[in-house]
């Protein structure tokens, strides 16, 4: 457990020295947070191996008590199979990111207070992973938002950076409030706000199925906030004007995979309530579909990546709603491999050309020999073609679709017409992320470079520290399939009582499309090298390049009246209560210019007034008394 | 009736007419004489109260000096001889000013009747009498202290209207009556 | 006699010096009208005097200090009197008015300057 411990501890470290010393000595910022991402790294590799070791793996720290009046808290922390799978992923893509960063944002004002949230974001995750206790769970989600929030933004001089923060933290905060009573009703179900606690009463009927599906209805709020699905997804596009290394740790492999992982985790609680499931899958299924027709039409590389990022996770969500932990992490941890390469690779792309746009780019394979390699690896494993892990994780959840349409689920609550939706929509996104997928290589590897004077003149090969993570990334992603070959073996280690399903049909089906997705935007861009293969949606092309409208519907019904409402609030308090404060002022001094129309400087008449005073006191003595 | 207090009644007519006169005329001068009348009818009231000190002493101060003075305030500030129509305040203010004395008057009156309505002065036998002889006893005897205040009293008044009067040897500031205009600044004293 | 003659003589003589000290524009004639008021306080003393017959004739004594005091103050007031028209050329009252509010609707300050 002390390997748990410092796998927290170690990156909170380097980002408080980070913190406090990196404005005063620059130059240790790089070595303190790659240090503390490094540490981290070893303690979770040392787990992980215990993890394949000792399968099934369930130790317990349990911390201090916090007596809360009713059901008391614990500052408890679990290491089990998924915590120390997850942790690796988490750990290997933040070490690859820390050294990947200094190169790109090389020059940056502001690279110390970067590092220092990066560590404090990996710290944050770790505790996120390791929590088994739902408030520190809690407090480990909301500091990753926080950091989010802060390295969205980190260049605040441009809006977009500024809009774009904001927007995350605002729509996932408004996930989070589902997501804290969520948090309270499970944790009046179940009498503990202890994880396992709760997994175990869940085991031994002790939650009622009412109360499963209200707690896991709110907690599913939370998800749908983090892991961006329909309908709070629609910042993490926005989330894209960050840095690019950021993108690729906390917008692709870590913080929206952390939504994933509390199902996961609390998989028993959600398996009680059919209802939350049949849900997941209806969102699972709208926004993989959705976001993978969006990505299709973006010009921009990284919101290519981001809708994909979305579409993904909707397909971990869908493994899910199927009945499969075991398919959903497996894709989580695919995913943080391969998502994390693509983010690095287009970062060095990026780095390279100048600009972010698709179409001022073209015919870099020659010139970017290495990215071009582990970027065409990666997408490759992002369509799904085997031997490389996507394919692997991929047909896990689709087999666990096929599973539960045919036979009824094996885990027993989910609804058959969930599993047919979740196995063809599935398929139908195949399709269309392998489209979008080869669309995206061709545009920027092959033809004529299309630069237009924004591109560099010669765009070289990325610098080694980018280089060297792309290639250490490209490992996972095509060996990390292994894991799906052996039915038990990945289900063993994360101590589920499960089995991937891979089944041959579906293998051949969904590979099938992915071809013909793929083959299909290649032939349109033989046709023409020069065009945009997506030109050819037309009219479709604005609606989908637009996400369906939904950020527009979203201005409509919300963001204007609220700040129709604020403009209300400040009018009112300009003109009513500030008009009577000042107003009594006005009033005030009028009063007394008409009093003092009464010193006209004349004595006689400040006599007479005296006079007439005195009098009709004496005359008020004399009757009154 | 006695003919004292006829005689009493009588003179004092002639002293509020008198002062009616004196608040009412538009000539300056015969304002300034009508207030010897009203003072000399008031010297004569003290008679028939048996003051026979005081109402002397009243002709020769206010009478003999105080009305010269103002006679020689008058000459001083070359007041016009004859009719002059702006020596009253505008209507206004002399309703107000109306309104004001004769509420005051009322007022007084109304009390005084109220509460000395059945008291009579008898003025018989004195035994004090209000000769010199006794006012001066009376004076010197109890009222030294404060007769002696007087005296300082007066040499500062005296002292007061030399030093506001004089006007500086040499100094720039002199002004002459004849040379004065509207916003002159204040002469120095 | 009645206590009430001397009295009422009093009375109107005060409230006649009054109206003179309020409505006359001369600096003389009010101090003639305060003359008055003296006068009528004095002859309110002397009358109280006799009636109550005091012993140490603190009445007639007062008067006489009243007397001594209106003189002094005659004498002050003239001087101040000449003071003023020498420098003014004016024995006015109503055109003494410096301490006058001048603009008293007009001069108001700026009100949007205390937002």
């Amino acid at each position: 457990m002390t390997a748990v411990v410092l796998a927290i501890l170690a990156p909170t470290v380097a980002a408080a020295v980070g913190f406090f010393s990196g404005r005063r000595w620059p130059r240790t910022a790089v070595p303190v947070a790659v240090a503390g991402a490094g540490v981290a790294l070893a303690a979770a590799v040392v787990l992980c191996a215990r993890a394949v070791r000792d399968a099934p793996l369930g130790d317990a720290l349990r911390g201090p008590r916090v007596p809360t009046g009713t059901i008391e808290l614990g500052i408890d922390l679990r290491l089990d199979g998924l915590a120390a799978l997850v942790s690796v992923a988490v750990a290997a893509v933040a070490f690859a990111v820390q050294v990947y960063s200094p190169a790109y944002l090389r020059g940056d004002p502001r690279y110390s207070s970067y590092t220092a949230l990066v560590s404090l974001f990996t710290a944050a995750m770790m505790l996120v992973v390791f929590a088994d206790d739902l408030f520190v769970l809690l407090v480990g989600w909301e500091v990753m938002g926080v950091c989010s929030y802060f390295l969205i933004g980190h260049h605040w001089e441009q809006e977009g950076a500024r809009a774009g923060a904001v927007k995350a933290f605002v729509v996932t905060r408004l996930g989070d409030v589902g997501f804290l009573f969520g948090i309270f009703a499970l944790a009046f179900a179940a009498g503990t706000f202890n994880i396992d606690g709760a997994r175990l009463a869940a085991l031994d009927n002790g939650i009622p199925q009412s109360s499963a599906t209200v707690a896991t209805l709110l907690l599913l709020c939370g998800v749908v906030g983090k892991s961006a699905q329909f309908p709070l997804h629609t910042w993490l596009p926005d989330a894209m004007a960050g840095p690019t290394p950021v993108s690729a740790l906390i917008h692709a492999a870590t913080m929206v995979a952390a939504g994933i992982y509390l199902v996961a985790r609390l998989y028993d609680v959600f398996l009680l309530a059919p209802a939350t499931l049949a849900a997941m899958a209806v969102i699972a299924a709208v926004t993989m579909l959705g976001a993978a027709l969006a990505a299709l039409a973006q010009d921009d590389i990284k919101r290519v990546l981001a809708y994909s990022t979305v579409s993904q996770l909707a397909y971990m969500l869908a493994g899910l709603a199927v009945g499969s932990a075991a398919a959903a992490t497996f894709h989580l941890l695919t995913h943080a491999a391969f998502k994390a390469l693509l983010f690095l690779a287009a970062g060095a792309v990026i780095h390279a050309v100048g600009t972010n746009q698709m179409p001022d780019m073209g015919g870099l394979r020659r010139a970017m020999p290495v990215t071009f390699v582990t970027m065409t690896l990666g997408l490759a494993a992002l369509a799904g073609l085997a031997p490389l892990a996507g394919f692997f994780s991929k047909e896990a959840v689709l087999g666990a679709a096929e599973e539960s349409a045919l036979h009824g689920s094996s885990a027993g609550p989910v609804p058959t017409w969930a599993g047919w939706l979740v196995l063809v929509v599935g398929l139908l996104t195949v399709s269309v992320t392998a489209a979008y997928a080869a669309r995206l290589w061709l545009l920027t590897f092959f033809g004529r470079p299309r630069g237009s004077g924004v591109a560099r003149a010669a765009p070289h090969e990325a610098p080694p520290a980018m280089r060297w993570p792309l290639v250490a990334l490209a490992v996972p992603t095509v060996g990390l399939g292994a894991l799906g070959l052996q039915r038990d073996r990945l289900p063993q280690w994360l101590g589920v009582d499960e089995q991937l399903h891979l089944g041959v049909v579906t293998s051949v089906i969904s590979t099938a499309l992915a071809l013909a997705g793929a083959a299909a935007v290649v032939l349109m861009w033989r046709r023409d090298p020069a065009a945009d293969p997506s030109d050819r949606l037309a009219r479709l092309r604005p609606a989908f390049a637009g996400a369906f409208y939904v950020d527009e519907l979203y201005d409509r019904v919300f963001v204007r009246p609220v700040s129709a409402a604020a403009r209300a609030v400040r009018w009112t308090d300009d003109s009513v209560v500030d008009a009577g404060v000042v107003g009594s002022g006005h009033t005030a001094t009028r009063l007394a210019g008409w009093l003092r129309l009464a010193q006209a400087g004349n004595v006689q008449t400040y006599l007479t007034g005296m006079l007439a005073g005195v009098v009709i006191v004496a005359v008020g003595v004399v009757t009154l008394t | 009736m006695t003919a004292v207090e006829v005689l009493f009644g009588l003179l004092g007519l002639v002293a509020v007419g008198a002062a009616l006169m004196v608040v009412t005329t538009r000539q300056l001068v015969h304002a300034a004489l009508w207030l010897v009348v009203a003072l000399g009818a008031m010297a004569g009231l003290y008679l028939l109260l048996s003051a026979e000190f005081v109402a002397w002493v009243q002709v020769l101060i206010y009478v003999g000096a105080v009305v010269v003075l103002l006679l020689f305030g008058l000459m001083l500030t070359k007041a016009p001889i004859g009719f002059s129509d702006d020596l009253d305040a505008p209507v206004a203010q002399r309703v107000a000013a109306a309104i004001t004395a004769g509420a005051t008057g009322g007022i007084v009156i109304t009390s005084l009747v109220d509460a000395f309505h059945g008291a009579r002065i008898e003025l018989g036998d004195d035994p004090r009498g209000g000769s010199a002889a006794a006012a001066g006893e009376a004076l010197f005897a109890s009222w030294v202290l404060p007769f002696e205040v007087l005296s300082v009293l007066l040499l500062a008044a005296l002292v007061g209207a030399i030093v506001l009067s004089r006007r500086d040897v040499g100094s720039d500031t002199d002004t002459d009556i004849e040379s004065v205009t509207e916003t002159d600044a204040p002469v120095r004293g | 006699m009645p206590l009430l003659m001397p009295l009422v003589v009093a009375a109107l003589l005060f409230s006649i010096g009054i109206y003179g000290v309020l409505a006359r524009r001369n600096a003389i004639l009010v101090l003639m009208s305060v003359e008055l008021m003296l006068n009528a306080v004095n002859l309110n003393l002397v009358a109280f005097d006799v009636w109550l017959r005091d012993e140490l004739l603190s009445g007639q004594v007062f008067t006489l200090f009243v007397i001594t005091i209106a003189a002094a103050e005659v004498g002050l007031g003239l001087a101040i009197v000449l003071l003023v028209f020498r420098n003014r050329a004016t024995s006015q009252l109503d055109e003494l008015v410096e301490l006058r509010e001048a603009d008293a609707l007009r001069g108001q300050p700026d009100v949007r300057a205390m937002r």
